[in-house]
């Protein structure tokens, strides 16, 4: 085991857990880029999507069918929890919606707990080889979960930039009360925009739950590398968020070398607090004149 | 001109009236009761003093400010409680007096705003785009660059321009030549030409008397929140003693 080999495997290990962070953190950007909002529940609803993925998967034997039925499920339920606790809050401070979605993520967590149980609940992966590497068995699996991230945030940008939505979207973000004036459907692009960063959410937690096991806690952890990662990126910056969650993760992993993996962890606040210290605009912006 | 005169020059079908509205922000009362009326194909417009609700007005006709008093009728329906995006797609075209480009947006963006509507065929989207671009070929020449870049003579021509997109049968236009050369003056002067040549209605609010008195067919006094005159243009000189009283200049 010498150590270029073992570098080699954590840059991958690095990549593969920053397209999933990346997944998790591009869904609370675009949400927080379009309506100020800090979603404090985004790791429930990456929890919720994962559970979605099990009962699919055991009722069906389907993993491709529980991940298309999770992200619907979960854009839903994201689009409702906005119309019932945010929508209402719109214009008020800050602060009135970071307490409504943490309200909602007790909330959704629990009802996890008491509706599945503390036991961890398995994913079955739906690719099981495994291709050797230096001197590990590296699952392929790993490896698809990366492209797909990538693939799904390939996606989200081709429609950000060309579709019609997009452009709603977009104009939205920038100037909320001319879009309207255009003839933007406002309130419904607000919705639309919540339901799909909690359908990203939901699809990270389904390509995710096969590596960890699902249980009703999974969201908590992530929602906090995935802020950390947002305010790294530069809050609302979409490109800004995914460079952060690469960055994060292969610095947590190069840490895990020498230290063990919960330790590793400290390298992430370091890097977020060096981020607010000297760039509090973002690491991957140029610096505002 | 006796007020019996005044009322004759409204047009009797208008496609827009206005009817007694009142607006606040806040607690301060911003527009006290003000009525006009807009025909179809119609350039009227709008003048007075700095504050006295001139922008406002057009902001509760286009649904972006909160009427708490009195009714809009656009094209024979009310649209008091309609929100500003229905209103656009109704046919109100908004111009801005800050213009308020999508400045992260391309010139092509900016106008998909207003064209991606739905019922608007690819080939009607096409013919819209071209006549505009051989209008305004400057933006022809721009279409892929940020909206934020472009010159504020450009960007005012974007703000019009977007709002052409919606097809609209009013456009409501504030303070369009507000900072520009006197070039673009004029050029501001042929558009809203063109825009009457293709029927379009335009409710004008502007700083500049010599423009309005010239684009204009009639023209709306505001003082304080409440229209105080109503005037054709033709009857009225850039020094007439009636823009002393209410214009101060």
């Amino acid at each position: 085991m010498d150590l270029i080999d073992q570098i080699l495997i954590q840059t991958i290990n690095g990549i593969v857990t920053g397209m999933i962070l990346a997944l998790v953190a591009s869904g609370l950007t675009l949400i927080f880029g379009i309506m100020d909002v800090v979603n404090f529940a985004h790791g429930e609803l990456f929890m919720l999507g994962a559970y979605v993925g099990v009962l699919t998967l055991s009722a069906t034997g389907s993993f491709w069918l529980a991940f298309v039925a999770a992200s619907l499920v979960i854009a839903l339920l994201g689009a409702a929890i906005y119309l019932v606790t945010l929508r209402p809050l719109l214009g008020r401070d800050p602060l009135t919606t970071i307490l409504a979605t943490f309200g909602v993520s007790l909330v959704l967590q629990n009802y996890a707990l008491w509706q599945f149980g503390p036991a961890a609940r398995k994913i079955q992966e739906p690719i099981t080889g495994h291709f050797s590497l230096f001197y590990l068995d590296y699952p392929y699996y790993r490896l698809v979960i990366a492209a797909l991230a990538g693939a799904i945030m390939g996606g989200l940008w081709l429609f950000l930039k060309y579709g019609t939505y997009g452009i709603w979207i977009r104009a939205t973000t920038q100037d909320r009360v001319m879009a309207q004036a255009m003839g933007i459907p406002v309130p419904w692009v607000l919705a639309g925009v919540f339901a799909i960063g909690s359908a990203m959410a939901a699809a990270s937690g389904v390509l995710y739950g096969p590596t960890v096991g699902v249980n009703y806690a999974m969201g908590i952890d992530w929602v906090l590398k995935a802020f950390i990662v947002v305010v790294v990126g530069g809050m609302g910056n979409l490109g800004g968020s995914v460079l952060a969650a690469i960055f994060i993760s292969l610095l947590e992993a190069y840490a895990s070398l020498w230290v063990s993996p919960s330790q590793a962890v400290i390298v992430s606040f370091v890097a977020l607090i060096l981020t607010l210290l000297f760039r509090p605009t973002g690491l991957f912006v140029a610096t505002p004149k | 001109m006796s007020a019996a005169a005044a009322i004759a020059a409204a047009p009797a079908d208008p496609l827009l009236s206005v009817e007694g509205i009142h607006t606040y922000y806040g607690k301060s009362h911003i527009l006290n009761g003000v009525s006009l009326s807009v025909g179809r194909g119609e350039v009227v417009g709008l003048l007075g003093r700095n504050g006295v609700g001139k922008s406002t007005t057009l902001k509760a006709i286009a649904g972006l400010v909160r009427v708490s008093q009195g009714a809009v009728r656009f094209d024979g329906r009310a649209i008091t409680a309609l929100p500003a995006h229905r209103l656009a797609r109704l046919g109100i075209g908004y111009v801005p007096e800050d213009r308020r480009i999508f400045p992260l947006l391309t010139v092509m963006e900016n106008l998909r705003t207003g064209l991606d509507r739905h019922g608007v065929s690819k080939a009607r989207k096409a013919e819209l785009v071209d006549k505009l671009f051989a209008f305004f070929p400057r933006l022809a020449e721009r279409r892929n660059q940020l909206g934020g870049t472009l010159s504020g003579g450009e960007q005012q021509m974007l703000a019009i321009a977007r709002a052409m997109m919606l097809e609209p049968k009013i456009i409501l236009l504030d303070e369009p030549t507000e900072g520009l050369m006197p070039r673009m003056v004029s050029q501001i002067r042929e558009i809203i030409a063109a825009l009457h040549a293709d029927g379009v209605a335009v409710l004008l609010v502007e700083q500049n008397v010599p423009l309005t008195l010239e684009a204009g067919e009639r023209i709306y006094f505001i003082e304080k929140g409440e229209v105080r005159h109503h005037a054709r243009a033709a009857d009225l000189r850039v020094d007439d003693p009636v823009i002393h009283r209410y214009l101060g200049v």
